[in-house]
């Protein structure tokens, strides 16, 4: 079973600063990390790799620094990596992200699975993942919390809903996007540190993809940011401390006044 | 011809309407009316109520596009793309906005690679751009530290996810009158490969957080499974449901539908109380927009309470009994 993982470099958004003038985020000093969301598709994508044998390719377009997110990603568990950069496919928006993944999968060969994460909490669009399966035509199951059977030509996964879960059996080749109730994430360990070390990650240039240059980076982008703005986040609500009996039952007394002049009983 | 009219994509599920269908309406009322054009509900799948269906005129539609078989009746994204994408190009809708839930946000993205279009998620507002005419759709990203306004220049239709309850449906207006236009289902555009076997309904804790207009949350604070029992008790005075930051759900304190946060849900209920939360950016992400926050804390330095309309810096375990003993008094 060949399996293969798109997954995103984002910043460590935990601790994002924001330049108040500009508005935009301060990368200094962010450190880079595997999307979170991402580490449970590589976890599924390794766990049926050990049950029905195969392979698992990580696959990240981004700058060459994003050599970091596959080579821990191989640390994890993943049999190989493959980095897509060009200047070419900067600014690309999730579109033009998609058709060049697109490019980069059918690249790398014959694909049984693609399992990608939710979305990225850096963009937060979750658009990618039903973007390849569009484009690749492939049977697309999204938001799925469980894998309950595989065989050789089709699956049987759970998708969480907003009214609770349903099943659905999808054909191979296939794509998932999981969701973290799949599964707990494993740690790299020491030997796959290693062997991540000595793994060669190819990179794919414009030059080695079947692409056209029209959809490619902003110019292949059909949506544009106009602006950014840095929300205000301070409410600057009423807030009572409790010290003793009384005011505990003052702080309480507020708020169901509060709560009637909200009108929310 | 031309790109014209305003379209939102009604959601059926056992044949009635959510919610999500109605307030899209709101929306689009409002784009078409500044672009003077037409507000069209579209409607894919199985058998929906007729009076549901006549809401959705009284609720601002100008006309319903009803795509109605049997075979519709399971979301299965590659048919109802195949449909949604055959009525763009029939018809050619300026935009298309459909609710930023499961089904939308795997059908949109969908969609929009297939026709090379423009999509931008979740938004939170929408405008239109003065002489140009384009569609401005603003959302919050990087976990809510900035507000990105978006646009689609040159691509047809401009399409966007919005989030749900971030607007509310237009009052019922008997007088309004519109078109039920019915397109019969061609059976080419059915794709037989993926199979729904089965619907699972979820159990109280696993109930759409996204959809209730008061989510109670817990966090690290409630210190056990069972205090959320607490939760449950408020939750249920107010006709509302739990919800949990992500410290207690991966404490299995609560499940992962319950999780509110940028690796949860992003919910925007009218009022969002958050009890032993301390309120990290992942966590305000997903409830900062709610209209309506209050928060109870031990830490007075907790950012919970930058964004709280109201906060007790108090021990959760004092405060929320009361207040559940006080307010069984006055909901009573």
């Amino acid at each position: 079973m060949n399996i293969v993982v798109p997954i995103k470099q984002v910043p460590e958004t935990s601790n994002v600063k924001m330049d108040p003038e500009t508005g935009t985020m301060i990368r200094d000093g962010v450190e880079s990390i595997i999307n979170p969301l991402d580490l449970y598709a590589i976890e599924i994508a390794i766990q049926l790799k050990e049950k029905f044998g195969g392979k698992v390719t990580a696959v990240t377009m981004g700058p060459p620094a994003a050599n970091k997110a596959l080579k821990e990603a191989i640390a994890m568990g993943c049999d190989e990596g493959v980095l897509v950069s060009d200047r070419k496919f900067a600014g690309a928006d999730t579109w033009s992200t998609a058709y060049v993944l697109v490019k980069a999968i059918e690249r790398i060969g014959e694909v049984d699975l693609v399992v990608a994460g939710e979305r990225a909490t850096d963009g937060d669009t979750g658009q990618v993942g039903p973007n390849i399966a569009a484009a690749m035509n492939l049977p697309l199951a999204t938001y799925v919390s469980k894998v309950e059977s595989l065989t050789e030509n089709s699956m049987t996964v759970e998708r969480l809903t907003e009214e609770g879960y349903e099943k659905l059996q999808l054909p191979l080749p296939a794509l998932l996007t999981v969701v973290k109730e799949i599964s707990y994430p494993r740690l790299p360990t020491l030997r796959g540190k290693q062997r991540a070390k000595i793994t060669d990650i190819p990179t794919y240039t414009v030059a080695d993809l079947d692409v056209e240059e029209n959809n490619l980076g902003l110019k292949g982008s059909p949506t544009r940011v106009v602006k950014i703005e840095t929300p205000k986040v301070t409410r600057g609500g009423k807030i009572l401390k409790v010290v003793d009996d009384q005011s505990l039952n003052e702080a309480v007394d507020n708020l169901i006044a509060f709560m009637k002049m909200k009108e929310i009983i | 011809m031309e790109y014209k009219g305003v379209w939102t994509i009604a959601e059926a599920y056992e044949g009635d309407l959510k919610a999500v269908s109605f307030e899209l309406l709101s929306r689009g009322r409002k784009l078409a009316d500044e672009l003077n054009e037409e507000l069209v509900s579209v409607l894919i799948g199985g058998k929906v109520k007729e009076e549901r269906v006549n809401e959705l005129i009284k609720r601002g539609a100008d006309r319903v596009i009803i795509v109605e078989d049997q075979l519709l009746d399971r979301f299965i994204v590659e048919t109802y793309s195949n449909v949604l994408i055959d009525l763009i190009k029939s018809k050619k809708p300026e935009i298309v906005l459909s609710a930023a839930t499961v089904n939308g946000r795997t059908l949109m993205p969908h969609v929009a690679m297939k026709i090379h279009a423009g999509l931008t998620a979740d938004c939170t507002e929408l405008g239109i751009e003065e002489k140009t005419g384009n569609l401005l759709q603003t959302r919050p990203a990087i976990g809510g530290n900035i507000l990105a306004t978006i646009k689609s220049p040159d691509s047809r239709p401009q399409m966007a996810t919005v989030r749900p309850k971030s607007s509310r449906p237009l009052e019922i207006d008997e007088t309004r009158t519109g078109v039920i236009e019915r397109v019969a289902f061609q059976k080419n555009l059915f794709d037989s490969r993926v199979k729904h076997l089965e619907t699972i309904i979820g159990g109280e804790d696993d109930v759409n957080i996204q959809e209730s207009d008061i989510v109670v949350s817990g966090g690290k604070g409630m210190k056990k499974s069972d205090n959320f029992k607490m939760l449950y008790d408020l939750a249920h005075m107010l006709g509302g449901v739990v919800g949990a930051s992500r410290d207690a759900v991966d404490r299995g304190w609560a499940k992962y539908p319950q999780q509110v946060g940028l690796s949860g849900k992003t919910v925007t209920p009218n009022v969002y109380f958050a009890f032993g939360i301390s309120g990290a950016i992942q966590h305000l992400a997903g409830m900062k927009t709610a209209e309506t926050i209050i928060s109870v804390n031990t830490d007075e330095d907790a950012t919970i309470f930058q964004v709280s309309d109201f906060g007790i810096v108090g021990d959760l375990f004092e405060v929320l009994p009361l207040l559940n003993e006080k307010l069984a008094k006055e909901v009573k």
